[in-house]
């Protein structure tokens, strides 16, 4: 990682052409005349939505409803899938009674279900949260099964041996050790969860949300307000991804070396 | 005797744990459907679904829908596969691609794909081509990654050596490269495919295509079919699994384990 000065130099200006050559582009086909500009606006009109939609914390207020349900979604999915995954990793029997009926309901796409959920409890909120809980569950239900099948046996043989408890062996051993899974799957979920949730609520219309401003920005050939909401998705996620998840990772699972470091 | 008399428990239990799990949950949709007081049209018990299953498939609406989806599912992974791996694998090859592409790819990454939707529609009009080119777009970027990762993780010495052998780039390329940058590549197919697939009900639900199962969801919506939105989900859901089972574990099994380069 440590690279030399003119190596990193190299790296930002490259990645800044990249970006320049990329934002031509766009302009370039934006001005082009072939489609109109109402619907290609140049990244001028796209700049003027974008600072329009900061004035009042407009475009924080949508954001901050989106990431609450997300957060909501997360939530219970964590209560829903860990205490169940980890029974399915230390229980034989209800692995083998859950695990068809995972196996059955993990490959439905969540958003598959908006439709029926949206009859079932109305548009709105309440639908949304759902789809992001069924989206996040799965993944990590998953993972944490994964985790806790894996944990190496030898650890707790010999936490055994030295006279610990089931109680302190799931305690001091299971659980540290499935750790990096949870981790892994939180990431995971979090992917499918911001997806589900845009999803959500362009198709079950809750009141707020980013998913809805596009949604809205749509009934009036509002392109510009689309993409500025656009590119604040594509931060938030990038955010979450880099600076939340990665750091996450890095400061435990990492750093308690169980993990091989891939990189070069 | 014994040993195999416990393995015939085992395999017994093993069948017997999910059976009862599964015909459980059956009879608990099947009171919850006829005596727990919801309408019967909202919430259909499993007669009702099993018949609107076999009206489907006799009137060949699902076997139209299915297709139609199917087509629509191979063209925008198609279309994915060719511009991921080539992206990801001229990013892994050289370095000025990979400094060069690296912020855009991260930043648009983590944008679902579903929210281009209503962008999609503004620019391409409704139908199959905006939906085949979303579904497209959001899986490249999974397959991208994967590909340049694999790239950039051959190893040198394998490089080197075939190079001071006196293989030409294209030998080096067709012969090194590609074959030891095979299991990310195929890791990241299999994640693009899982991905395209989600996406792509949500999407056939926003762009009002002619046929297809996400459609075929959304349209029964309106109705209140609930028996047809219940039966397609479960189409969707088998779809999923032999997505994910049959076709990348054969791929797989064909390739690199036969090459010794993974375990089954």
């Amino acid at each position: 990682m440590s690279a030399s000065p003119n190596r990193r130099r190299q790296v930002t200006v490259r990645g800044t052409l990249g970006i320049v050559a990329f934002l031509a582009v766009y302009e370039a086909f934006a001005r082009s005349g072939m489609f109109s500009t109402a619907i290609t606006p140049p990244l001028e009109i796209i700049g003027v939505a974008f600072v329009s939609s900061l004035a009042g914390g407009y475009i924080f207020l949508q954001a901050g409803a989106t990431l609450l349900r997300v957060a909501i979604g997360m939530a219970l999915a964590l209560t829903i899938a860990v205490p169940l995954g980890m029974l399915m990793g230390r229980s034989r029997l209800a692995e083998r009674a859950l695990a068809p009926l995972v196996s059955i309901l993990m490959p439905i796409p969540s958003l598959a279900w908006v439709p029926l959920i949206v009859l079932w409890f109305g548009i709105g909120n309440t639908a949304t949260i759902l789809v992001v809980v069924y989206a996040a569950t799965f993944p990590l239900l998953f993972n944490v099964w994964t985790g806790v099948r894996t944990v190496n046996q030898m650890w707790i043989r010999a936490a055994v041996v030295m006279g610990a408890s089931r109680a302190c062996v799931f305690r001091q051993v299971v659980l540290p050790a499935a750790l990096p899974f949870v981790i892994t799957g939180m990431r995971l979920a979090f992917g499918r969860a911001w997806i589900a949730v845009i999803g959500g609520e362009l198709l079950a219309s809750p009141q707020t949300g980013l998913g809805k401003v596009i949604f809205d920005a749509n009934e009036y050939l509002n392109a510009d307000v689309m993409l500025s909401a656009l590119v604040v998705i594509g931060a938030i996620g990038l955010f979450f991804e880099r600076m939340v998840f990665h750091r996450l990772e890095r400061s435990t699972v990492e750093r308690w070396g169980m993990t091989a470091q891939t990189r070069r | 005797m014994t040993q195999r008399a416990s393995r015939m428990r085992d395999r017994v239990a093993g069948v017997v744990a999910p059976a009862v799990l599964i015909v459980a949950c059956a009879l608990a949709w099947e009171a919850v459907a006829r005596f727990g007081g919801f309408p019967p049209k909202l919430l259909p018990d499993l007669p009702t679904i099993a018949h609107a299953f076999v009206r489907l498939l006799e009137s060949g609406t699902l076997a139209a829908a299915t297709g139609a989806t199917l087509a629509r599912l191979g063209a925008g992974f198609a279309l994915a596969a060719v511009v991921g791996v080539s992206v990801g694998v001229l990013m892994g090859r050289y370095l000025i691609v990979e400094d060069t592409l690296l912020p855009i790819v991260s930043f648009l990454y983590p944008i679902p794909g579903i929210a281009y939707a209503p962008l999609f529609v503004m620019w391409f009009g409704l139908g199959d081509l905006p939906s085949v080119l979303l579904v497209g777009v959001s899986a490249s970027f999974t397959i991208i990654i994967n590909a340049w990762k694999g790239v950039r993780a051959v190893r040198p010495i394998w490089l080197r050596s075939a190079h001071s052998m006196g293989a030409d780039e294209r030998t080096i390329f067709v012969k090194v490269i590609l074959p030891a940058s095979l299991p990310y590549v195929l890791t990241g197919l299999r994640l693009g495919l899982a991905s395209a697939w989600r996406i792509l009900v949500a999407v056939e639900m926003l762009m009002s295509v002619q046929q297809g199962l996400g459609w075929l969801i959304f349209g029964s919506q309106q109705f209140l079919n609930t028996d047809v939105m219940l039966a397609t989900i479960a189409v969707i859901g088998a779809i999923g699994m032999l997505l994910e089972k049959q076709l990348f574990e054969r791929v797989e099994r064909y390739t690199l384990v036969r090459w010794g380069m993974m375990t089954a």
